[in-house]
């Protein structure tokens, strides 16, 4: 008899305590990390951060987990209302102002993100028909997963950067990083000169202008490494010195090029203006 | 004898003939690859065409002046005939695509008859507004997929020459990503009844000059290399080398290189005064530990390592766990475009990934800063009544003639957009203005 009253207490015990996990994981799912959030930031954070604007009638844009203009719009106004000082920055203070005025779930903002795109009414819709079950999502999914947009630098496309990669790739991927980096910057110097065309597909696709287009190279598919280097280059890094011109000395059957002004050797390939 | 002689010339000729068809071949080959190129030049550039239309016309309906409204009409006019163009070079044939052109041809007669009449004294009416701002969303919609199409075509490497085949066999099922996307991009533009990269202008300058900022004596190879080992923080010189640069180059630099089995890093330094120019180092990096903002701390820190002094936080991005950052010097105030420094900081460790200095050292002067003749009160009167201005900064910037300007600078909100507008301090000039983004939908994730 005793036996058995010790197990029913045991298990008692136990099913309180599980309760208890379960409340506290809930705790931390909706909470912020600590980072001070800024504008250009990415990640689970910035889903937090437009969700819990969004609920408040601040951000009507998507909830994309990028901290674009309309991101720093809505945290300012917010941080107006709201009688703070007016940053732009989700620091601590800011968040904890958030977290006070506004719910935030999940698992909910989530599954809608991962469903469908086009998200952007938080807050405004009515849920009764879904009731929240933090402990049925998984808060296990690795940062970032749920982001649905990328930053680009001004005026390019994630397509423009990927056709630079590509050329990047199939002229240069036996060179060292900088001389990536430098191949892409003569794509970029190349554009802002007047004797050259005025875009990216312009300047690869223009005949006889790289050898990587002529031989079909370039649909070999990029590597990660020809996407950053072409980022580098669109971000201001030249490691060509200002070049429109480069060849490899070893294969190069114009005389010509040789007559340009050189700059500077990078693995195999000389710069020049 | 003779057998022998005629089985010689035969399998000569047949070597011959193999020779030749090897050639033709080869030759084929090379045609249809020039061929496939200029198809799919036509084709990145019609979205990159369509592309900056959406944003021109974007930056139409923030602007106030008509100084600077009418060359943006000739800008997007010129837009929609080369996205015309680009169209008519594409293997469309069999395609009905002529709905999109006639909106192109829409947009084209519209910006031409406003370019070429007088704004100021018949500025645009409301409805022409209206229509602005549905070809604006318009024009939107078709970029979006266009954009699309192009991200599947590159991912998928598909041939503009499959596209022409499969159109050409009208009896086969049509099962092609590129005719279907286009096929959407046309349903977009029934509904309807009735400009060169603006990249920012940050760092930009129009006119290549001398650097003008680089001071101190001239450094010789040793002491660049005992400074570069301070830089890159390495104990000795074993896995650096060092070249100079040649005649071409816009300053005598030396360049620096280091790797080992990580990293490697590459460095542009000036001869005169050693400063570095450009930093570069490539190594693979981790998840995230540190946030954006710490990042923005490091940078700051490194640039006053380098006796960078005034420079403010003007923007940064997170990129694949990589924090980029530019920075503008900061004079009573006022900030200077041309005087760009960027960094870029692994957000793993927080190490310093890059620096590039050209801009800062090639514009950077003592200037002799003036006041401001207008106040800004006046100057916000300048900008388009439809913007709601948000923040406002003085700023030096260099207009369409390169020449070094005081302004206002107006970051302001229309509709869901925000644009950075640029006034004239001294005369009120509606000096540039830019639609921003900077975030784009990733469409690997669809």
């Amino acid at each position: 008899m005793t036996y058995r009253r010790v197990a029913f207490l045991l298990m008692i015990i136990c099913f309180s305590l599980a309760g208890l996990q379960g409340e506290s994981s809930i705790k931390t799912v909706n909470a912020f990390s600590e980072q001070v959030i800024q504008h250009g930031a990415v990640g689970d954070d910035v889903i937090e951060l437009q969700s819990r604007l969004q609920y408040l009638g601040f951000y009507n844009g998507k909830i994309d987990g990028v901290f674009g203009w309309g991101t720093y719009w809505a945290l300012r106004n917010f941080q107006y209302e709201f009688g703070m000082e007016i940053d732009g920055l989700a620091g601590q203070a800011t968040k904890d102002k958030l977290v006070k005025a506004s719910n935030y779930d999940e698992g909910y903002v989530k599954g809608k993100i991962n469903k469908g795109k086009d998200f952007t009414h938080y807050g405004g819709v009515d849920r009764t028909g879904t009731p929240a079950d933090p402990q049925a999502e998984t808060p296990e999914e690795t940062a970032g997963e749920d982001v649905t947009a990328v930053n680009v630098p001004q005026g390019y496309s994630q397509n423009d950067i990927q056709l630079m990669a590509n050329a990047v790739y199939g002229e240069a991927r036996g060179e060292p990083y900088e001389g990536q980096v430098a191949v892409a910057a003569v794509i970029i110097n190349r554009i802002e000169s007047p004797t050259f065309p005025n875009t990216a597909s312009g300047v690869i696709f223009e005949p006889r202008a790289f050898t990587a287009v002529a031989d079909g190279q370039i649909w070999l598919t990029p590597n990660e490494r020809a996407r950053e280097a072409v980022l580098d280059a669109i971000n201001g890094w030249d490691p060509s010195g200002n070049a429109t011109y480069y060849f490899n000395p070893d294969t190069a059957t114009s005389g010509w090029i040789w007559t340009r002004p050189q700059i500077k050797k990078i693995g195999k390939h000389i710069f020049c203006k | 004898m003779v057998r022998w002689i005629l089985i010689g010339v035969l399998s000569l000729a047949l070597v011959g003939t193999g020779f030749w068809g090897y050639r033709e071949h080869q030759e084929k080959n090379a045609i249809l690859i020039q061929a496939e190129n200029t198809y799919q030049r036509s084709f990145h550039e019609l979205s990159y065409h369509m592309d900056l239309l959406n944003d021109q016309i974007g930056t139409t309906l923030a602007m106030n002046s008509t100084e600077r409204l009418s060359p943006q009409f000739v800008e997007i006019w010129r837009l929609t005939s080369e996205a015309l163009s680009n169209v008519g070079q594409l293997p469309l044939g069999l395609l009905p695509f002529n709905k999109t052109e006639e909106f192109l041809s829409e947009i084209g007669d519209f910006t031409y008859r406003t370019a070429v009449r007088n704004l100021e004294d018949s500025p645009l009416t409301e409805e022409e507004t209206e229509t602005l701002k549905q070809l604006y969303s318009q024009s939107g919609d078709i970029k979006d997929e266009l954009r699309q199409v192009q991200h599947i075509a590159l991912e998928n490497n598909l041939r503009w020459m499959d596209v022409q085949l499969a159109l050409a066999n009208p009896d086969e099922q049509v099962d092609n990503t590129i005719i279907d996307g286009f096929r959407t991009v046309e349903k977009s533009v029934e509904g309807f009844t009735e400009a060169n990269s603006q990249s920012s202008v940050i760092g930009r300058t129009s006119n290549d000059h001398k650097y003008k900022y680089l001071n101190g004596q001239e450094i010789n190879e040793q002491e660049a290399l005992d400074k570069s080992k301070e830089i890159f923080n390495v104990q000795n010189e074993d896995n650096l080398t060092i070249a100079e640069s040649g005649e071409g180059s816009d300053v005598p630099m030396y360049s620096i290189s280091y790797h080992n089995d990580e990293k490697r890093a590459y460095m542009d330094m000036s001869q005169q005064g050693g400063h570095p120019l450009s930093i570069l180092v490539s190594r693979d990096i981790a998840q995230n530990q540190i946030s954006l903002n710490e990042g923005a701390e490091k940078a700051q820190d490194y640039l006053k390592s380098f006796n960078l002094e005034n420079m403010s936080l003007f923007q940064s991005s997170e990129y694949n766990n990589v924090g980029v950052y530019s920075f503008l010097y900061n004079e009573d105030d006022v900030r200077v475009y041309s005087d760009a420094v960027e960094v870029k900081v692994a957000l793993d460790n927080g190490d310093i990934l890059g620096l590039s200095t050209n801009n800062y050292y090639m514009n950077h002067t003592d200037r002799d800063l003036k006041e401001p003749e207008i106040s800004a009160e006046e100057a916000k009167k300048m900008v388009n009544p439809n913007v709601d201005i948000q923040e406002e900064f003085l700023a030096i910037i260099d207009n369409d003639l390169g020449e070094e300007v005081l302004v206002y600078e107006f970051l302001g909100v229309l509709d869901n957009d925000t644009y950075r507008i640029f006034i004239n301090a001294m005369n009120g000039f509606e000096e540039k203005v830019e639609k921003l983004d900077g975030t784009e939908i990733n469409f690997a994730a669809n």
